[in-house]
């Protein structure tokens, strides 16, 4: 993947692997850039609304990064913000009219918001910290990354709320109703604001930022 | 056709479907600037003034000009363009023509053009096929909700500076409960109405 022909200045091996560890782990967009909280929070009370979403913006961010990479060059200093909502809000269309086309039911229940990854944080963020400033294929494989670890904070919130709130995981029954009561909290708004500011505790626990922050 | 009356949807959006505890929407200057007050103040009624006059303007851009065309799928790319464009109007706008309210609230305006907030309020708005009226109460009322849930969280902030909150919940994990709580009681609120 990194020995392509169209990227002239080749960054080494070293700068790619980097940038994929980022984007899934030590930058991690949920837990330390706090990044694209609002869709994390909306649609983990069930696992297979998450893994769409998720799905979603891997495509999005990646498609995005590596279109602004390519046109960073043309794009003057001045008009970067509108210039990049048209391109990122051109694949956030072309995604939600695929849900819509070709799975109606979930694209219903996500609602707006598919339509709101035009406003996600991570994709505007990458764009500006990332695309912009460096070559097409380095920049597409940080879109992903980062989406995909986006998307794998998604899946685990999802699993802890559907599992404990309804019993249940891709609406497979694994806790029998016979001896374990839902917890509905978890499914219901406050849930999702518990079980985020739980899995930022426990990342912090396994992974304490390096510079501590000082709440004023 | 929606026939929810209007003070129901007003209420209704400020309390029982609050755009941030129900709908998460806002999120990310929710966390980043309610650290103080006079900022969450700030910025909440320049999200309350944008809210309010973006959903009018992309309900008649959407019903008036987009689904005679049958465009209605570009409505997100311009319901965000319309949102920014009116967003550096007004900044222009206010720096001309009054000086103290730009230093006010100037510094917000540009924040708000990614606040999913008012985009989602506009989404909200065909979803749900609100009238004009309709959704013009909508607008003013997620907005003053959405101004109200920073303030408080605020208010908590500058209180929560001063407890011992254990190191690993420390930043936004702390924030995440808070905002819990804070929606748990405005569940409280679910059995008055609630609007579809």
């Amino acid at each position: 993947m990194s020995s392509s022909p169209a990227v002239s200045a080749t960054p080494g091996v070293g700068k790619w692997k980097k940038t994929l560890g980022e984007g899934l782990y030590t930058a991690n967009p949920i837990t330390r850039q706090i990044l694209g909280i609002c869709s994390t929070l909306a649609v983990t009370n069930r696992v297979d609304k998450a893994l769409v979403m998720g799905a979603g913006l891997i495509f999005v961010t990646g498609l995005s990064n590596l279109f602004l990479s390519l046109l960073r060059k043309l794009i003057p200093n001045r008009i970067r913000m509108i210039a990049e909502m048209a391109v990122v809000s051109t694949f956030v269309i072309v995604i939600d009219q695929f849900l819509r086309g070709f799975y109606w039911d979930i694209s219903r229940q996500l609602g707006p918001y598919v339509a709101l990854i035009i406003t996600n944080c991570i994709v505007m963020g990458r764009a500006e910290a990332f695309a912009l400033s460096n070559p097409p294929l380095l920049s597409l494989l940080d879109g992903v990354a980062n989406a995909t670890g986006y998307a794998l904070m998604l899946a685990i919130v999802g699993v802890f709320r559907e599992l404990l709130g309804s019993g249940s995981i891709l609406g497979i029954t694994l806790l029998s109703p016979t001896w374990y009561v839902k917890n509905q909290l978890l499914v219901l708004a406050p849930g999702a604001f518990f079980a985020l500011g739980l899995l930022l505790c426990v990342f912090n626990l396994i992974n304490p930022p390096t510079a501590p922050e000082t709440k004023k | 056709m929606n026939i929810t009356p209007v003070w129901a949807i007003f209420i209704g959006s400020i309390f029982t479907n609050n755009i941030l505890f129900a709908s998460f929407l806002g999120m990310c200057s929710f966390l980043v600037c309610s650290s103080k007050i006079d900022t969450a103040l700030g910025l909440g009624s320049a999200v309350v003034f944008v809210m309010f006059c973006t959903t009018m303007l992309n309900y008649l851009i959407y019903y008036y000009l987009l689904v005679p065309l049958k465009l209605e799928f570009l409505g997100f790319m311009i319901f965000i363009a319309v949102i920014a464009a009116f967003v550096q109007f007004v900044e222009m706008f206010v720096e001309r023509f009054s000086p103290d309210l730009y230093y006010a609230l100037g510094i917000f305006l540009p924040l708000i053009t990614v606040n999913c907030a008012i985009l989602g309020a506009a989404l909200f708005m065909v979803i749900r096929k609100y009238n004009f009226v309709q959704s013009t109460f909508y607008g003013l009322g997620a907005g003053l909700g959405w101004a109200m849930a920073i303030a408080l969280m605020a208010g908590l902030r500058e209180k929560m500076g001063y407890a011992n909150v254990p190191t690993p919940l420390r930043g936004t994990a702390v924030i995440m409960m808070v905002a819990g709580v804070i929606a748990m009681a405005f569940m409280g609120f679910a059995g008055m109405l609630n609007i579809q």
